[in-house]
């Protein structure tokens, strides 16, 4: 059968399961717009292609499958940039089809060109520049091998015209060999001396902490932390990437750890005499100054990706696996650590001492950001799936929400993009339209993607978002009031410019406003009742609110500073 | 003052902990860049770096790059380049049990006076005279990365107008074998 490389394209999308694109059409990619009209492949046109990166990184966090976004060349390439660094970051699994200019032109800086392999040979897990037409089917099949084995990630497919406008005979690969990478083996057998090795380090220790990253959740191994962590009684955190890995309803369960974690997950790091790592890579937000970071642990690291070993913390035993796989392995030989009830008793004694907690809250007004949070997670639906921007109003999300099951937290960790929030809850959403999906927001990072709920309004993705309006650039602002000295440099934004209720209703959305705290639940019983376009709602909220617990940058982690209100009693 | 260093070219004495990675890759375009951006992007110093295609021709090369360990350590440099999709194989030669080879070409200007005497130099090196003319003699040699320093130095007395070493490739000695990363 005859195509010509654009129908190719589309067709390996087909043959890949691909059920939604995110772009946004232009020359270069003019071509393969063509034979999507015939495509029982969704797309969804955003509004900025930032927005179609988000949107694919949100379907693929809510999903855990790949997501698709297709941009044209040049000025499309460069607007996708920071979403395929943002999903670098995440080891979230993307691919990205890029337009390039004609074959003949790529050098000679022709209208739209750009070098986007180039450009994001750093960001992506791979990329490739295709070049011709019956490399198309060979091309998409190992980009979506690439970005969703191993540790997954976002790789590129940069599409010449003159490569998508000719012809070829449809062929499509069958087999592994066929993707031709000799390079590439991204699993590998379990290693039975290192489990074992790892098993006595387990049963020695007195004090174990069970340090769960996103790769438990890349690895779809909650079924298997549960079993093993409710086998052997150990503690389990969370981080930022992890949450929704393990019930934060659960009693073994002490919550996120890190520059905003909970004191007692913080702590019971710091005091453990074992860490094992499932899918973590110690990241400078949950150790803190490293050198001090558990000083009396030993290490055990699972990964997948084996260049995390001691790249940051020496590991006393490293297990190249994912993290499934070598939680079957010790369960099944039936591993069980000293007695914990000690450590439970000083556990314990943190968690009543410092649990989550924040200032009363006034009836008038303004609203505290907690007590939003908390709200609207009271009043929603189990299993409604939260997205966050980047800022204070991300870290109370991530403390307050109480996450119960894998792929309803869609964060921005790693790389902390603000404007992810809005686009990747559009994503998440249209990857589970049965979910309810609230967008926790920040007034700053709602102004830097708003535009995407014309987006959500035009395609019926009726997401919900709560813009926690402190009129500031919070995070930063509480920084400078904490370690500049209050000197407020460039973070005010004001409350009511952008109108955000106006705006909107501009984009057709039910825009609401809440300053009060009875106008709040009033506003969250309305949103509630909304469930055929998207809503806006305008918390009014604390410009003067920071987010406890804290670790400054740099610091030790043992130099945690908990909530004011906790203070006299530390 | 805190100035930097001035880099002062491949040499065989400059990297004190300095290790040869062999490595596999695919031969596509682009490869060298990869392998040359994840370098720069992580802070890893290289001394030198030699391309060319390797034993099965059409497929891929071999790129033989000296490394700083000091610049990171070699787990990580190993580790982050058997990321590199297109890198197949790497072998990390431990200096000791290497046999490495490089090939300096020079143009030295000579006259009546100095041409006996650089011939005596080009004859005790092991270096061979590839082009002369009436006011210059290019020569070559290729020999081990000391024995092309040492050569270096003794130029020093002569007006070299273009001296250009290639960096060196490696090979493990026999009964050697490099600790291979088979990726
Ligand atoms: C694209 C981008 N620019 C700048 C920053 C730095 N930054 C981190 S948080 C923050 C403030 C976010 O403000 P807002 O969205 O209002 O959230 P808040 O902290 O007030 O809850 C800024 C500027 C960033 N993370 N991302
Ligand atoms: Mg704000």
């Amino acid at each position: 059968m005859q195509l010509t490389g654009a129908q190719a394209l589309i067709k390996s999308l087909e043959m890949e399961g691909v059920e939604v694109i995110f772009g946004l059409p232009g020359g270069a990619i003019l071509p393969v717009y063509d034979p999507l009209i015939d495509s029982s492949i969704r797309h969804v046109l955003v509004r900025h292609e930032q927005g179609a990166g988000h949107m694919a990184e949100g379907y693929a966090l809510a999903t855990g499958r790949p997501g698709v976004a297709m941009v044209t060349s040049g000025p499309g390439a460069t607007n996708i940039v920071t979403p395929i660094g943002n999903a670098h970051m995440d080891s979230t699994p993307l691919v990205v089809i890029t337009g390039q200019v004609a074959t003949v032109a790529i050098g000679t800086d022709a209208f739209q060109e750009c070098d986007i392999t180039g450009i994001t040979m750093g960001i992506t897990k791979h990329n490739f520049l295709v070049k011709s037409a019956h490399e198309i089917p060979r091309a998409v099949a190992a980009a979506f091998h690439i970005a969703t084995t191993g540790r997954p990630g976002p790789v590129l497919v940069d599409v010449p015209k003159d490569i998508t406008q000719s012809m070829m005979e449809w062929w499509y690969p069958t087999t592994i060999e066929e993707l031709d990478l000799p390079g590439y083996h991204p699993v590998v057998d379990l290693d039975d001396e290192r489990v074992n090795e790892a098993i006595s380090l387990i049963e020695g220790a007195e004090r174990p902490v069970l340090y769960v990253g996103g790769g438990t959740l890349k690895s779809h191994a909650s079924a298997q932390l549960l079993a093993f962590a409710e086998r052997t009684g150990m503690p389990v955190v969370t981080t930022l990437m992890a949450r929704g890995a393990f019930p934060d309803s659960h009693p073994q369960h002490l919550g996120m750890p890190g520059m905003h974690g909970m004191y007692s997950a913080v702590t019971a790091i710091q005091k453990s005499d074992l860490l094992i790592s499932l899918g973590a890579r110690f990241d400078d937000r949950v150790t803190g100054k490293i050198p001090a970071f558990a000083p009396h642990a030993k290490i055990i690291h699972v990964d997948i990706d084996k260049a995390e070993f001691n790249k940051v913390r020496r590991a006393d035993v490293s297990i190249r696996s994912n993290v499934a796989a070598v939680l079957e392995a010790w369960d099944a030989a039936t591993v069980t650590p000293q007695n914990l009830e000690v450590w439970w008793k000083e556990i314990d004694a943190w968690r009543e001492a410092y649990p989550l907690v924040y200032d009363e809250p006034v009836a008038d007004g303004p609203l505290r950001p907690q007590h939003v949070i908390e709200s609207i997670a009271r009043a929603a639906a189990p299993g409604t799936i939260v997205a966050a921007g980047v800022g204070q109003h991300q870290m109370w999300a991530s403390q307050f929400w109480k996450f119960e099951e894998p792929g309803t937290w869609v964060n921005s960790g790693g790389a902390g993009t603000m404007g992810f929030g809005v686009p990747a809850a559009i994503g998440a959403k249209a990857g589970r339209p049965d979910r309810i999906v609230w967008c926790i927001d920040g007034d700053g990072c709602f102004q830097m993607t708003a535009q995407e709920l014309v987006t959500a309004r035009a395609e019926g993705i009726p997401i919900k978002v709560a813009i926690l309006n402190n009129a500031y650039l919070g995070m930063v602002r509480q920084w400078q009031e904490m370690f500049y000295e209050e000197r407020y440099s460039e973070v005010y934004l004001s409350p009511d410019l952008p109108d955000y209720v106006k705006w909107a209703e501009a984009m057709g959305c039910v825009g609401l406003r809440a300053t009060t705290v009875q106008e709040m639940h009033a506003a969250i019983a309305t949103a509630n009742s909304i469930n055929d376009v998207p809503v806006v709602i305008d918390f009014r909220t604390d410009s003067t609110e920071k987010v406890f617990p804290m670790v400054a940058a740099g610091a030790s982690n043992d130099d945690i500073m908990v909530h004011p209100l906790q203070r006299e009693s530390k | 003052m805190n100035t930097p260093e001035p880099f002062l070219g491949v040499t065989s004495h400059a990297p004190v902990r300095h290790h040869i990675l062999s490595v596999m890759v695919e031969n596509k375009a682009g490869v060298l860049a990869r392998v040359a951006g994840l370098f720069a992007r992580r802070g890893f110093n290289i001394y030198s770096l030699a391309v060319a295609p390797a034993e099965t021709k059409a497929r891929f090369s071999r790129i033989t790059i000296v490394v700083d360990a000091e610049s990171a350590p070699l787990e990580q440099i190993v580790e982050q380049l058997d990321k590199l999709v297109n890198v197949v194989a790497i072998s990390d030669i431990a200096p000791k049990d290497a046999l490495e080879r490089e090939l300096l070409l020079a143009t030295i200007k000579t006259n009546v006076d100095s041409r006996t005497s650089l011939l005596d130099v080009v004859g005790n090196s092991g270096a061979a005279i590839v082009d002369v003319d009436a006011g210059s003699v290019t020569l070559m040699l290729a020999g081990t990365p000391a024995a092309c320093d040492e050569l270096e130095r003794e130029l020093e007395n002569y007006t070299t107008m273009e001296l250009h070493r290639t960096g060196r490739v490696a090979l493990p000695r026999l009964g050697k074998a490099a600790t291979a990363t088979i990726d």
